[in-house]
């Protein structure tokens, strides 16, 4: 077969082009030696990017934990380090912006561990040709994250690259938190007996996300989840306290990757409630439209908390009495069965499997 | 093929010759080409949509008709349904399944 | 959703489940003819509900699976051209062909879109004057509609630069090529909904009648399905084999006239492939003469590209339910829904991908106790 296949030297057409918070999840049929936009979806494959390519030149036994936040003795301190790079499109959207994002993301993953987000890093690439109004509008937004929450922003680089590359903005922040006593939710924590909660209503930040880049063409009042929790882990500290066995926010890949990747981690199973998931009207309408699975959708201001089932009790209405955790809900369990695997059970009485995708979800018409 | 989603015509024009609508999806909009149900379709009205296209009206009456059946049908009781499966055997067996 | 939520009824779900479980004298095997059904049966676990009493063989409806693998071949060669863009519905970017799939081609630099709707992509073409634009036109009767209305309007609107890849297949040809087989076990079928909400269900009474199943309309949501299952169930019961109406609120015996008009006007049947079954005479949709400027197999000159199926895939006796997806060698090691060899593990109504999930479990189930 005669394919001619070089890069085109058109530059890249207008945002049309990129969709969905990646609706496009290659599966390589043979070993592939190129990146491909799966590898960054949170699924399988940036699973195994980072097990085949990056831990075993970069591992060591701190990396090998694997989560949100690394652990760290310095001194006579425990602290927790998190990273993350923002490349969202649109830069603004419904909800949020890049800037706000890049700091609710970053002090959330600290959260997940039990720390007490303290200092902020940023990194910028900017694209020539971006114009400042909007570098102000996001720069603005970040400084009123990090003091909505009391953190400071205390080192810093930019640089600019040419036109076509980088998207306009992107950010690269990296936080640290003080761990304090005993409080140290972990992904290898879950064990079977334990209650699995939400802290409010999930898939808005990927719906939202989607129908601001306007490829598939529909409208909505959707807008992104984006918030710091802080709060509401402050909440399970002051309630659960040291049984909060994991903490996680599930954002790209959504509630289904993470709550794999923790059964995983912990080596149990996990059985949801299909009845219980709290997905909101219009999510679950535009899940409808484009043949989308609402528990793969990325979120950005929930989380994930496994505690003791007899603290449900306490715990729920101490976190619905927060604005943030208002639709605050149990859903699962985990079980000493089908480790590894997460499993629902259907409104219905039926059962199936939810698997980690090997990439992004994609629209279907089937 | 199979993904075609009912919703609520709020709004109609025509484009260029073509007739297009907004079409409400439980809060979320989109535009939709309504040119095979043109003739059946108002504004309120429901229909069924395929990759932007709406390929039948919802025949709300029968959309109800059936629901309301369904829904006497799986609360019988099992004495009812065992006469119900009796009767059937006597009006309709035909000398046997296969 | 209104007309959508209520038809996923749990309580009433479970009374028809009851209901089918008391009818059925003794097991009964249907196929469900459409992916979208398949996906519904697999999500909600139906099948495991109605064990014993109704044997689901999954039909190969799901026109993303059955696509042949020479079109997939000549769609990732127009993909990676650079002077095209490359428009697509999502499901069909992660199919494998011959050698890759369409987002390895993106990866590699082609200009490949998603788009929802055919018009979506006529308006990338639009703008877009300088670059070749082709839209990948798979579907059944369903989506036949939806493209041919594209093409119509690429004509009326004298947008030259817009070309279509077709791929369509249509049912009842499918059906007669299942029963056909010697050793087929499908008793009765759930006819796609949304394939006879354009076309009614006039093709499938000559079906009902020669082969003496029963053939019941179905919808998609569980009640559908359920209610579908249990039309079925009592058609065998009573030794009749007629077409009957499920989804009522959509269907009509004449379907959506104007559909069907539009599609007689653009399209014409031709012989297709399906992969994983093999050539089925009179069984695709291609465009018809008027409209071959349209046509991208013509104007790329794509005949030379050419392929051939792989012998190790049992895609064909998974679809006709000769073979369960277990039985296969490959399942679950050469073939997985990461690294899929056939057309029902690419796509999630695939069987093999849907057993993949839903059986896995099961199994591992079965075993633990």
């Amino acid at each position: 077969m005669a394919t001619t296949m070089r890069r085109p030297t058109d530059p890249a057409p207008p945002p049309a082009s990129s969709i969905g918070p990646g609706p496009v999840c290659p599966v390589p049929l043979e070993e592939t030696q190129r990146v491909l936009l799966g590898h960054g979806s949170g699924g399988k494959l940036s699973a195994r990017l980072l097990r085949e390519e990056f831990l075993p030149h970069l591992g060591n036994d701190i990396l090998a934990q694997l989560g949100d936040a690394a652990v760290l003795r310095l001194g006579d301190s425990d602290i927790a380090m998190s990273t993350d790079t923002f490349v969202v499109k649109p830069l603004e959207f419904p909800g949020g912006d890049i800037g706000s994002l890049s700091i609710h993301g970053t002090i959330n993953d600290l959260a997940m561990m039990g720390a007490r987000p303290a200092f902020v890093s940023a990194g910028f690439v900017l694209e020539e040709g971006l114009d400042l109004d909007v570098l102000r509008r996001v720069v603005r937004s970040m400084g009123r994250a990090a003091t909505e929450v009391g953190v400071r922003l205390v080192t810093g680089d930019t640089k600019v690259v040419e036109r076509g590359k980088a998207d306009g903005i992107y950010i690269n922040t990296t936080g640290l938190g003080l761990l304090d006593g005993l409080f140290r939710p972990s992904p290898d924590r879950a064990r079977p007996g334990d209650a699995i909660i939400v802290s409010g209503p999930i898939g808005r930040h990927g719906i939202a996300i989607m129908a601001a880049r306007n490829a598939l063409g529909f409208e909505t009042e959707i807008e992104s989840d984006s918030a710091p929790l802080i709060a509401i882990v402050d909440i399970l500290r002051n309630t659960v306290g040291v049984e909060t066995r994991v903490l996680r926010d599930p954002t790209r890949g959504g509630v289904a990757s993470s709550l794999n990747e923790i059964a995983a981690a912990s080596r149990v199973g996990i059985e949801l409630d299909e009845e219980s998931l709290p997905v909101p009207g219009e999510v679950g309408a535009a899940c409808e439209l484009l043949g989308l699975d609402p528990l793969y959708v990325a979120n950005e201001g929930i989380l994930l908390a496994f505690i003791p089932e007899s603290a449900v009790g306490r715990v729920i209405p101490a976190l619905r009495a927060h604005p943030l955790a208002a639709a605050a809900t149990r859903i699962g369990c985990v079980v000493d069965q089908h480790p590894g695997m997460v499993v629902l059970r259907t409104a219905i009485g039926g059962t199936r499997v939810v698997d980690m995708l090997p990439g992004d979800q994609l629209p279907r018409i089937c | 093929m199979c993904l075609g989603i009912p919703g609520r015509i709020v709004e109609m024009h025509d484009d260029r010759g073509l007739a297009m609508g907004t079409v409400d999806f439980g809060g979320i909009r989109r535009e939709v080409c309504l040119q095979y149900v043109t003739d059946e379709v108002g504004v309120g009205d429901y229909a069924i949509v395929h990759v932007g296209f709406a390929i039948s009206k919802v025949e709300e009456a029968e959309a109800h008709r059936t629901f309301e059946v369904l829904r006497e049908m799986s609360e019988l009781q099992e004495l009812d349904w065992m006469r119900e499966v009796a009767d059937r055997s006597l009006d309709g067996w035909a000398g046997g399944a296969a | 959703m209104k007309y959508l939520s209520e038809y996923r009824d749990p309580a009433i779900a479970r009374g028809l489940v009851k209901r089918i479980r008391a009818r059925a004298s003794r097991p009964w095997t249907l196929m469900e003819v459409c992916g979208g059904q398949t996906h519904t049966i697999v999500r909600q676990g139906l099948d495991e509900l109605l064990e014993g009493a109704v044997e689901m063989i999954h039909g190969p409806g799901c026109p993303v699976c059955v696509t042949p693998l020479e079109q997939i071949d000549r769609a990732l060669y127009l993909a990676a051209r650079e002077d095209v863009i490359f428009t697509s519905f999502g499901d069909m970017l992660r199919v494998p062909g011959s050698h890759c799939d369409l987002l390895q081609i993106r990866a590699r630099g082609g200009n490949i879109q998603v788009v929802y709707s055919p018009l979506d992509a006529l308006e990338i073409a639009r703008r877009n004057p300088g670059r070749e634009v082709v839209f990948f036109a798979v579907g059944f009767e369903t989506t036949a509609p939806a493209n041919a209305m594209a093409v119509w309007r690429a004509r009326e609107l004298g947008i030259t630069n817009f070309s279509m890849l077709v791929s369509h297949v249509t049912v009842p040809p499918a059906m007669t090529a299942i029963l056909d087989a010697p050793d087929n076990r499908v008793q009765g079928f759930l006819a796609a909904g949304h394939v006879c909400t354009v076309m009614g269900w006039t093709e499938y009474e000559p079906i009902a009648r020669t082969y003496r199943v029963p053939i019941v309309v179905t919808g998609f949501e569980p009640l559908d399905l359920l209610e579908g299952m249990l039309m079925c169930v009592n058609q065998l019961e009573e030794g009749r084999y007629d077409v009957e109406n499920q989804y009522v609120r959509s269907v009509k015996r004449e379907g959506t006239p104007r559909a069907r008009g539009i599609v007689e006007q653009v399209f014409r049947l031709v012989d297709r492939s399906w992969r994983g079954i093999g050539e089925v005479p009179a069984s695709g949709l291609g465009l018809r003469p008027e409209f071959a400027d349209f046509d991208a197999e013509r104007r790329f000159a794509l005949d030379s590209i050419r392929a051939t199926e792989p012998a190790e895939c049992h895609a064909g006796d998974v679809l006709r339910g000769k073979l369960k997806p277990m039985e296969c060698p490959a399942f679950g090691t050469r073939c997985t829904p990461e690294r899929p060899l056939g057309a029902p593990m690419v796509s999630s109504e695939g069987a093999c991908a849907a057993y993949y999930n839903y059986g896995r479990y099961r199994s591992t189930a079965a075993a633990a106790t």
